[in-house]
């Protein structure tokens, strides 16, 4: 078997994945977990980077880091007691979680191995500029529709947490 | 650099595996460059940003190591190697010896992809820009992990503070990037900086009005994001002690203060790549066709030339964004907020939607004086605010008659 140096770097980085993710599993310390995604996510934009998707990399980064790790983390430090961790991470489901997780992974694993996977004789160039003509032309309408869906959400996240000043000036929430 | 690497082993004729080796020996001699260049810029403008606010707060500054204090970075660097590393013992270890790596990449990453001069850039990667804003979110991981671990009030109060002001900037921040990225077309820095010209009239930010304002909504932003004065919140020593870096020493607080003042040159070099030409030459239309045109040593010239512009741009701006700091009163948490999300972020709106306007008129006949003036008008609105700000200090100063001195500059 011919061993390339993409191949070691795959390995590398899916073993930061997967410890990282056991960390996130399994970790009694909340905060600790929520940290481990970091190196998840970063893995995974790595695995991107390696196969030359260059602005799916970036992207992921932007948005997994960058966006929803903070938020994750916002939520876990502004929670009174997070840090005691009998408390909030009691750890009661550990053996059927770890089953179902063993089940799944291997119903992917096969599926991964046993579908026929099309391979492309050339590698596909993925720059920017084709990946937005492709957004902006041919799939314009599914882009501009999960853009109507996210800006949905986006006013629903506003309506529940709005509140409205009475006209005593006292503030009352919805 | 790559291009530099592929011409230098072209005719070595090594194995795939020897090639691998030697670009990964390649990227680790690069990284290094960059490295050391982002050490040493770190280290001296904290001695030159020590010295403006010396000047500015009428006392004089470190002035005792090297000639004017000038190896007063050396003798502090120094000093952090040896201090102690001091673990409190209530902090989360783990997070707390591990925060500083964090913050530390995701400054130094951004200078992967600045394009110093012509064709001297790390990296040449297509989506340049968009890296740039992705990898310093790093930095917010890890000053909310370090506000955390050291279990202490003030330096959660300021990670928190500092992650909430740095993923809201981003957004006013973006907007101005796409601003002008619509205008070329692409995402890659050098292209970026070719879609413009020499003369400041060709800059973008002359281009038209709302990349003139564009500059200020990404000048804001940016600073905010670099957690420079006016938006220091997240170190606010009047009210926090020192925010999230309150518990550390010796080097792991060298590495926060590191990543402060590489990020000036960042801040500095990204406003003059986006929006002043980088290290486009005045009178020279087509760089890369001058350089190849030229003799090998004329080559050499023009790349230095190039290189030259570069630093000079970015040192008058890292020379601005100094004197912000010491000039400016830190905003309240709740101003941060409005700022951003009342003003800059609809601005940046209205700003990408006239940009794009100004992209899709037609640019035939009359409409092409149409464009020649109004970067023009742009261009002398920009060049009477300099004008109008160099001569109130020049009436200051001068209000001030023999109260002020103006010798012993250094």
């Amino acid at each position: 078997m011919n061993i390339t140096f993409p191949d070691i770097v795959f390995v590398i980085l899916a073993a930061l994945i997967l410890g990282c993710g056991a960390i996130v599993a399994y970790s009694r310390n909340i905060v600790r977990a929520g940290f481990s995604l970091l190196g998840a996510f970063a893995g995974v934009a790595g695995l991107y980077f390696l196969a030359q998707a260059n602005f799916i990399g970036a992207a992921q980064i932007l948005i997994y880091v960058g966006g929803v790790l903070v938020v994750i983390l916002f939520a876990i430090m502004l929670t009174r007691g997070i840090a005691q961790a009998h408390s909030t991470n009691p750890r009661q489901m550990v053996i059927p979680a770890t089953l179902m997780g063993l089940i799944s992974a291997a119903m992917l694993i096969t599926i991964a191995l046993y579908f026929p996977w099309r391979l492309r004789p050339d590698a596909p160039v993925a720059t920017v500029h084709s990946l937005g003509n492709a957004l902006l032309d041919t799939y314009l309408i599914p882009f501009e529709f999960l853009s109507l869906l996210l800006l949905a959400a986006m006013i629903g996240a506003v309506m529940l947490v709005r509140k409205e000043i009475k006209e005593s000036g006292k503030e009352e929430s919805r | 650099m790559k291009y530099l690497f592929d011409s230098l082993t072209a005719n070595w004729n090594l194995s795939p595996w020897m090639t691998t080796l030697a670009l990964v020996l390649w990227v680790v001699v690069i990284t290094a460059g960059v490295l050391v260049f982002m050490a040493t810029f770190a280290g001296f403008t904290s001695w030159v940003e020590r010295r403006i606010a010396g000047r500015m707060q009428s006392r004089i500054g470190p002035n005792r190591v090297g000639p004017f204090g000038g190896l007063q970075w050396l003798a502090d660097g120094l000093k952090c190697f040896l201090k102690e590393d001091v673990i409190p013992k209530a902090t989360d270890p783990v997070l707390f010896r591990l925060a500083p790596y964090l913050v530390f990449p995701g400054g130094f990453a951004a200078f992967a992809a600045l394009p110093f001069g012509y064709g001297i850039a790390a990296s040449n990667i297509d989506i340049g820009i968009f890296y740039i804003t992705a990898i310093t979110s790093l930095v917010v991981i890890g000053i909310l992990m370090a506000g955390w671990s050291s279990n202490n009030k003030w330096s959660l109060i300021g990670g928190v503070r500092s992650a909430a002001q740095i993923i809201s900037y981003e957004i006013p921040g973006g907007l101005a990037i796409l601003t002008v990225v619509v205008l070329a077309g692409t995402l890659n820095m050098h292209e970026l900086v070719v879609a413009q010209g020499g003369w400041p009239w060709h800059w973008f930010i002359f281009r038209n009005p709302f990349t003139f304002v564009a500059f200020f909504i990404f000048f804001a932003s940016i600073l905010a994001e670099g957690n420079r004065t006016p938006f220091d919140l997240p170190e606010a020593e009047s009210e926090l002690v020192a925010g999230y870096l309150t518990e550390y020493t010796g080097m792991r607080f060298l590495f926060f203060l590191f990543t402060e003042w590489a990020n000036v040159w960042v801040i500095s070099a990204l406003l003059t790549t986006l929006f002043l030409g980088g290290w486009q030459i005045p009178g020279i239309t087509d760089l890369g066709a001058t350089i190849a045109a030229a003799t090998s040593l004329g080559k050499w010239f023009w790349v230095l030339l190039s290189v030259a512009m570069f630093f000079i741009k970015t040192s008058a701006l890292v020379f601005l964004v100094i004197q912000i700091r010491w000039t400016l009163p830190r905003l309240r948490v709740d101003q941060l907020m409005i700022m951003c999300w009342k003003y800059l972020v609809p601005m940046g709106f209205v700003t990408l939607l006239g940009s794009a306007i100004f992209l899709v008129l037609p640019r035939e006949g009359a409409w092409a004086w149409f464009h020649l003036s109004v970067q023009g008008i742009m261009t002398l609105i920009g060049f009477a605010i300099v004008a109008g700000l160099i001569g109130r200090a020049w009436y200051n100063i001068h209000a001030l008659k023999d109260r002020i001195s103006l010798e012993n500059w250094l």
